[in-house]
């Protein structure tokens, strides 16, 4: 039943983002100026855009497109189809649903960012296998707990500011994680060097996600 | 009285906490010297902090089975005095870090880690700022309040132990688990954490029956 009702769900958000392509094509462009304006601020001293910035670059370029895209994620819904969902689905069903698609929507985003960023700031990554790896549990991790602070931002007033201030400290330890990772990955160490913080990232996920599971029907009855 | 013997029993573990801190005899380590006497306040306020934020959030839980307004004004005043424990606690770290590390803050990771936990918690009073009808603040507060202590445990307990740490204990510095944390600083460490946090527990204590009353005064005024 809960199966079904998330399948459905996410069915309707992936029509829904289709239909209405002006969002998407937003983040898009958005990923694309900036990693552009990035380039034209490293391109002339690609001396300086040693393999340590590089990866920083990347994630923070990836950790505010993550904030935008999945910030919209509750406030983009109107008054009237959430009274809609509030009478015929479950809560768990809704943020499950959610954490999906937006895992799905930041594992597309981070790929073309990933891409775009590598063809034009050169790619220095040796473990692309392993790199790609840690852009899903990126992709994974950003959307579980920025689906939730975005559901606790969309009820107060000046949300946008909220969202920023609420989920950068909860997502910083994830990205130092994340940051470690990927730059093992850049630099072709052994596979084994990054157990460590794989098993510690899935960890912190399993955590976000069941209490989140948890909470969500507290926030969803307001 | 009968009642209040814990008060008594802070006050007493906190003067014993002071004068034998600052005077009893203390072993004598390389760099550290007389700054092993900060064991007895820095290291207690991490201990307070923690408690103090898990009594915040277990009101936080209650609230959210029984809404009531006292659970909503523990859980609140819990936070902020759980806030004031990790400055103190910041800024005693900092004070010996100048003098045993050279620096105030040398990017060590449970220095960055507890800076980003007092961050979670600025962040808690922005979130309860923002709102104005009081069912809605607190009951979206609580809610933030247990995703962000679910967020603060990988953050203080499991990330600085995976990477090497200036402190005492970790990469190779002298802890004070193993061999040198003898019999002498035990006696005043223990009593001292537990008269920092019931300390604690006693302001939280004052100022949620303070902010209790003067809610109950608005309704009937």
């Amino acid at each position: 039943m809960l199966f079904k009702e998330i399948l459905y769900l996410i069915r309707k958000d992936l029509v829904l983002e289709w239909r209405q392509k002006y969002a998407l094509n937003g983040m898009l462009l958005y990923v694309g100026s900036v990693v552009f304006v990035c380039y034209l601020s490293f391109g002339m001293r690609s001396n300086l855009l040693v393999a340590p910035v590089w990866n920083a670059l990347l994630w923070i370029i990836l950790l505010f497109t993550s904030v935008n895209a999945i910030a919209k994620s509750f406030m983009q819904e109107n008054r009237g189809r959430l009274l809609y969902f509030y009478s015929i689905v479950s809560p768990q069903g809704i943020i499950l649903a959610k954490i999906i698609y937006n895992t799905l929507l930041m594992l597309l985003l981070a790929i073309i960012c990933f891409v775009f960023y590598g063809f034009v700031l050169g790619n220095p990554v040796e473990d692309v296998p392993m790199f790609l790896l840690s852009l899903l549990l990126g992709a994974l991790g950003f959307s579980t707990s920025l689906t939730m602070i975005s559901s606790i931002a969309s009820k107060a007033a000046n949300s946008s500011t909220l969202m920023a201030v609420l989920s950068f400290p909860v997502i910083v330890p994830m990205l130092l994680m994340l940051m470690k990772m990927s730059k093992n990955a850049m630099d072709g160490l052994e596979r084994s060097a990054s157990l460590d913080e794989l098993l510690t990232l899935l960890a912190i996920n399993m955590i976000v996600v069941t209490v989140s599971y948890i909470l969500f029907p507290y926030l969803w009855r307001s | 009285m009968k009642k209040n013997w814990w008060k008594v029993l802070a006050v007493v573990l906190l003067v014993f906490t002071v004068v034998a801190g600052m005077l009893a005899e203390v072993p004598r380590l390389a760099i550290l010297n007389e700054t092993i006497r900060n064991l007895f306040f820095h290291v207690p306020m991490w201990f307070g902090m923690i408690l103090i934020l898990l009594v915040s959030v277990v009101y936080s839980i209650k609230y959210l089975s029984d809404p009531t307004v006292k659970n909503d004004v523990i859980a609140f005043e819990a936070a902020k005095v759980g806030i004031l424990f990790g400055v103190l606690g910041i800024v005693t770290g900092m004070e010996w870090a100048k003098f045993t590390w050279g620096e105030y803050w040398s990017n060590d990771p449970k220095q960055n880690a507890s800076a980003i936990g007092l961050l979670i918690y600025f962040a808690y009073l922005v979130l309860r700022s923002s709102f104005s009808e009081q069912q809605q603040r607190a009951r979206i507060s609580a809610v933030y309040n247990i995703f962000a202590f679910a967020a603060l445990i990988p953050l203080l307990f499991i990330l600085p132990r995976l990477t090497d740490s200036l402190h005492p204990g970790n990469g190779g510095n002298p802890g004070f688990n193993t061999y040198d944390m003898d019999s002498s600083l035990r006696i005043i460490f223990y009593p001292a954490v537990l008269g920092w946090t019931l300390l604690g527990i006693w302001m939280v204590n004052v100022k949620s029956r303070l902010e209790i009353l003067r809610q109950r005064l608005y309704e009937t005024v």
